[in-house]
């Protein structure tokens, strides 16, 4: 008998014929940039959402998208919390994972070498329990190579404790963004990834530009609960979650919005519950110069290629030859 | 590592079979790379779906170039949706995921334990235990007998098959693991394939463990992907190392031996799980 095997077990990329891209949006130009980071493609993953992207290379050539966001990496090996970790909600989901994953040297190993190898431009994402493991995470990261961008995940509630939930504060918030600039000294980028959950989201925004981010990722989940009656208790073993899916898309929608229009230079890299390329279209529209594809990939791994290629088709009949004019159209010029 | 693909599948049948539903889906794309245990994940509702995530069943029967087919029952708003359709429909799939039933390299005694439609992947590993010169034995289990599946199917394939019923409705009053013991010395089984309930696969990694025959265990665990990026399906699971990790039942499962599942501390994160909280929680 077998045993079992090595839990983080590899997966090999599987060679993809090459994508047959759709006549109507070929002569679209559908690269970007976030700040000094040159996008081939629209579409990227969100963090959370796919892992280190080994798992997507069963479903389409990683290499072709705009970026892997990678699952936020924390200095230490993390369980995340007990399961029930997901409920289905209507066009959405709520999870309590709790940032499970295997450390930042692990990450680097298996991870991060493997994305390096294939020629994957990758965005990590990193969290920390405090300011100084921040810190630390970017200081470990500063001089590895094939890192294409840092996102600063100040914004997972997930978390035992609300006051970790950095991006609620505008104080925390810089406090974070400062320590990591601090320590960042590499040319990439540093985007923060904000919340929603917040009275005033561009006070946020600011406070994390003045602290010196290049750019911000726009919006984390939504705290949320869902009671299951037959147990009269909260469905999942966090208790709360983070609402993700088409449910919230309107709200980040609005929240790039709102920060395109009061900062209208800074990049941002738009998401929550793009499902389709019209979809995405509105985050361009609204201000976002990119956008991650999160919880639509758990149903349909193949949807950040999808969608990119329906992105193109919906600028193409709009009159549009290059996505960038699009950024930020919606706004009264 | 599965070798999995997405592809629309048009179904060709969809039958009442007992209690549940039996669905045979157009899949030549896949059929051939279906080994006993893996399963498929199908998506619910149609084109702008409000139910986002897939539902996941093991695969009950491949058929070489041709097709795939799923027993099931309708009883969330999903599987509903999906009893629903009719022959014709096309449905998009991913198949095959998950790690399988390891099969065993010697002909040895087996004996395959499911409860209720946990029967479903039992038939095709009976038949390849037997190509390989296993004697097979089969249990089947369900509270009533409406709820059995694969009764007669397993009778022309097994050496024995014995079926219990909670309500005695048909064969022996009682539970799989009351009969588990019987089966197992019969053919001095060294394996024990299981599918069905966690606490019906509990009981069977524990009998199967005191009379000395590696069990191999299906688990059903809420999923959300099924494709292993999303860290919903983890159960705690003992590595080779020793170590107790959160490990995902879509990649690393369905099936696990049983003696290295922490059946007690499903739903929990036992404090010397790898990367445990050390004080107040994650």
């Amino acid at each position: 008998m077998s045993d079992l095997e090595t839990p983080d077990q590899e997966i090999p990329a599987r060679k993809m014929p090459a994508r047959k891209i759709p006549d109507v949006s070929s002569s679209i130009d559908l690269t970007t940039s976030l700040g000094s980071l040159q996008l081939q493609a629209p579409t990227a993953t969100a963090s959370g959402c796919a892992a280190a992207g080994r798992e997507l290379a069963q479903f389409g050539d990683v290499r072709t998208l705009g970026a892997v966001v990678t699952k936020s990496i924390m200095k230490n090996p993390r369980s995340g919390r007990p399961t029930p970790r997901m409920a289905e909600t209507p066009s959405g989901m709520l999870n309590s994972i709790g940032l499970q994953g295997p450390g930042i040297e692990a990450f680097l190993e298996k991870d991060l070498s493997w994305l390096t190898e294939n020629g994957v431009t990758t965005i990590v994402s990193i969290a920390g329990n405090n300011v100084d493991e921040f810190g630390e995470l970017a200081n470990r990261l500063k001089d590895v190579p094939g890192i294409a961008a840092l996102e600063v995940n100040i914004s997972c509630p997930n978390v035992e404790s609300r006051g970790q939930v950095f991006a609620c504060n505008p104080f925390s918030a810089a406090s974070v963004i400062e320590t990591v600039r601090r320590e960042w000294t590499s040319s990439a980028p540093i985007l923060a990834k904000l919340s929603p959950d917040v009275t005033d989201i561009v006070e946020i925004a600011q406070s994390v530009v003045e602290a010196g981010v290049d750019g911000v990722s726009m919006i984390n989940t939504l705290l949320g609960m869902v009671i299951d009656l037959d147990r009269m208790k909260p469905m999942l073993g966090g208790r709360t979650g983070g609402l993700s899916g088409p449910a919230i898309r309107p709200v980040a929608v609005r929240a790039v919005y709102q920060v395109h229009a009061a900062l209208p230079q800074l990049p941002i890299l738009g998401m929550g519950g793009i499902r389709t390329g019209h979809d995405a279209l509105e985050f361009i529209a609204a201000g976002a110069s990119a956008v991650s594809i999160g919880t639509v990939v758990f149903g349909d791994p193949g949807a950040p290629w999808r969608i990119a290629d329906e992105l193109g088709a919906e600028l193409a009949k709009r009159g549009f030859t290059k996505l960038t004019d699009a950024i930020g159209a919606a706004h009264e010029r | 590592m599965s070798n999995a693909k997405q592809i629309k599948s048009r179904i060709i049948s969809i039958e009442p079979s007992g209690s549940y539903l039996h669905l045979v889906l157009e899949a030549p794309e896949v059929a051939n790379y279906v080994e006993p245990g893996h399963f498929v994940a199908i998506a619910v509702g149609g084109v702008g779906s409000g139910m986002l995530l897939r539902r996941a069943f093991s695969i009950h029967r491949a058929t070489a170039d041709k097709s795939i087919e799923v027993i099931f029952a309708a009883h969330g708003q999903g599987t509903q949706w999906l009893a629903e359709q009719k022959a014709g429909t096309q449905l998009d799939i991913i198949a095959p995921l998950g790690k399988p039933f390891a099969l065993p390299r010697q002909p040895v005694g087996c004996v395959l334990v499911a409860g209720g439609y946990g029967a479903a992947p039992m038939m095709m590993l009976a038949q390849q235990l037997k190509q390989l010169g296993c004697s097979v034995e089969v249990v089947l289990g369900a509270a009533t007998e409406d709820k059995l599946f694969g009764v007669l199917e397993s009778k022309a394939i097994a050496d024995v098959v014995t079926v219990t019923t909670d309500d005695g409705s048909s064969g022996v009053r009682g539970r799989v693991t009351d009969v588990l013991p019987d089966a197992i010395k019969r053919v001095s089984a060294k394996a024990v394939y299981a599918c069905g309930p966690m606490p019906m696969l509990k009981a069977v990694a524990q009998v199967s463990k005191e009379l000395a025959a590696y069990s191999q265990c299906a688990v059903e665990e809420a999923m959300a992907c099924g494709i292993g990026v999303c860290m919903t399906c983890v159960l705690p699971v003992i590595g080779d190392d020793g170590v107790t990790r959160m490990v995902r039942s879509c990649v690393e499962g369905p099936v696990f031996r049983g003696d290295r599942v922490r059946w007690d501390d499903v739903d929990t994160i036992p404090a010397d799980t790898f990367g445990a909280p050390t004080g107040g929680g994650h």
